[in-house]
């Protein structure tokens, strides 16, 4: 089985060039960055600090599974179809394998025992978590029972959602998402085909006005009751990419903690409305700008991968295929020490990180461009460039300035190195991703594809390998300043 | 007087089971089967047949 964790050798280790501070450490006032999560009260922090959902940090350490025990929905968006599944896919909406809540208890139990850094447990479809919600909160129920310190978090679109805050509460649930696509009817009209609502099947503007209502009143009931709400919303452009300010707005005004944009997924052959019809999804370009304009950092997710209904692992990674119901052991074991041991080591990785990070920032700030550049990384987890290129499945990327490095997402790619060998078809369509990068930062990387990224004016940059991103940015930017002097003088 | 499923078009998502007030819809491996001495067609109950009415899929139709 491939490493299942970050490993702790990776999570140790730094760039063999170390020496000292990447630069000299000038005028840092300490000051917490806006919209860091220094600005959270504490009780929210503590409950947020190992969900990789909520945490763009905790995300580097702590994996999510999903159980797909909710095939049900009561509404039909225009990017679903749930007929087609796709094991290739990865999509929200899509499972391979539907669960009881007995079997969902049992693949848990599992994971768990494989991989000491699982800390959330999800319910999230392949339909919605509230439409037969008996399933929902029996699973729920069971794993209070076995796994008492795993956190519950489901995902529902809201239709029913005004209906189930106790039960929500009585679960020990305290992370919702609730998709919320538009907050005006008229542009919700053009999302949903329908919703099954009191006992009738509605359409139009009918459907959009409960849906909308609903949703505004479950988010509000929720955050009332000290649950923590992350709303998703699913960018379509030309329907609601010029709405979703304000959908940023009214959910803000309702308490939500975090809201998540993330691009339409559509394609002809997944067979959705959009899918068949020619809708298409933003560009990385046009998503970013979206998000750019909502800006405040607290309250903007970017670091979702839109997981598929029964994804396994850390975000971005998907071990689903190997916890297939067949392959489940007869009694899985859990290693409570082992569980305390790794988080024993990601609280010291997040102090290190911490302490190197002041440096790293204002290196940034001194050595950064005045126009703002796009820096591709290749990480496979604990925040550090720790990834061989040719692995790299997505790329994260900061957009890096005077002003500091500020992450800004993900750009998903195919792996290029498959079986030892690079694939050029593959190197073009990591090139087209890599739109408008001006450098990638990774660990390895081979000679070919070095020159090809070279010649597309990207520069290549892999003397910082294991250092925490940050630190990777801020070495590589004073190298840089220090060459430009010394041409200079020469 | 009942309804029937079309197997070819369920996916087995069991909205028509939660759906029915009868308990008249049941698991049969992967999809679902109305059993025709319990399905009502929501007669006197709903205004449309629940079951119909709540399937993403068109799989239910008249028996
Ligand atoms: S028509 Fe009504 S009673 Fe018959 S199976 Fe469907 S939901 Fe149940
Ligand atoms: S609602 Fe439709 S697709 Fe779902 S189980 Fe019933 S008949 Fe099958």
């Amino acid at each position: 089985m491939e490493q299942k964790v970050v490993s702790l050798e990776s999570l140790g280790r730094t760039s063999a060039a170390r020496s000292g501070p990447p630069a000299c450490a000038i005028g840092d006032c300490g000051t917490p960055r806006k919209g860091g999560s220094a600005e959270l009260p504490e009780h929210v922090r503590e409950k947020i600090k190992e969900h990789p959902c909520y945490s763009e940090d905790a995300h580097h350490f702590f994996a999510r599974i999903h159980v797909a025990v909710a095939p049900a929905c009561n509404i039909q968006c225009n990017y679903c179809n749930r007929k087609y599944d796709c094991s290739n896919e990865s999509r929200p909406g899509v499972v391979s394998e539907r669960l009881s809540p007995e079997q969902a208890v049992r693949k848990v139990k599992a994971v768990a025992a494989a991989m000491p850094n699982l800390s959330v447990v999800g319910i999230a479809g392949p339909g919605d978590a509230l439409a037969d919600h008996r399933r929902t909160f029996e699973t729920f129920r069971l794993l209070r029972e076995t796994l008492p310190d795993l956190t519950l978090c489901l995902s529902t679109n809201g239709l029913a959602l005004p209906d189930h805050i106790d039960d929500i509460r009585a679960a020990g649930v305290d992370h919702v998402t609730v998709t919320l696509n538009a907050v005006d009817p008229h542009v919700a009209e053009g999302i949903y085909a329908w919703i099954f609502w009191d006992h009738a099947r509605r359409t139009g503007l009918e459907a959009a006005r409960i849906l909308i209502e609903r949703q505004l009143q479950g988010i509000e009931m929720l955050t009332a009751a000290g649950v923590l709400v992350k709303i998703n919303s699913v960018m379509i452009p030309g329907v609601n990419d010029g709405h979703l300010e304000a959908v940023n707005v009214a959910v803000k005004e309702r308490g939500a903690f975090l809201h998540n944009v993330m691009p339409l997924i559509s394609d002809p052959a997944h067979g959705t409305h959009y899918g068949l019809t020619g809708q298409r999804g933003p560009t990385p370009a046009e998503l970013k700008t979206l998000q750019d304009r909502m800006g405040d950092g607290a309250k903007l997710m970017k670091h979702c991968r839109q997981c598929r209904a029964d994804a396994v692992g850390l975000l971005g990674e998907d071990k689903s295929q190997q916890f297939g119901l067949d392959a489940l052991p007869e009694n899985p074991q859990i290693d409570p020490e082992k569980r305390a041991a790794y988080r024993a080591i990601v609280e010291k990785e997040r102090e290190d990180r911490r302490k190197e990070a002041a440096d790293a920032r204002a290196a940034i700030r001194r050595f950064g461009p005045l126009e703002p550049m796009l820096v591709a990384v290749s990480s496979k987890g604990g925040g550090r460039v720790n990834q061989h290129f040719g692995h790299a499945r997505e790329f994260q990327i900061f957009e890096v300035s005077e002003a500091g490095a500020r992450f800004t997402g993900h750009r998903r790619v195919d792996r290029y190195c498959a079986g030892g060998e690079g694939e050029d078809d593959v190197l073009d369509a990591t090139l087209m991703a890599l739109d408008g990068v001006g450098a990638i930062l990774t660990a390895k990387i081979g000679r070919c594809p070095r020159q090809r990224l070279a010649d597309a004016g990207i520069a290549v940059v892999d003397d910082f390998a294991f250092d925490y991103v940050e630190t990777a940015i801020a070495r590589w930017l004073a190298a840089r300043a220090a060459e430009e002097d010394t041409a200079r003088i020469a | 007087m009942a309804y029937m499923i079309k197997a070819e078009d369920c996916t087995g998502c069991g909205s028509c089971e939660f759906e029915c007030p009868n308990r008249a819809v049941r698991m049969k491996g992967d999809i679902y089967v109305i059993n025709p001495d319990k399905c009502t067609e929501c007669v006197g109950k709903f205004d449309a047949p629940q079951c119909v009415a709540a399937c993403p899929n068109d799989a239910v139709v008249h028996a």
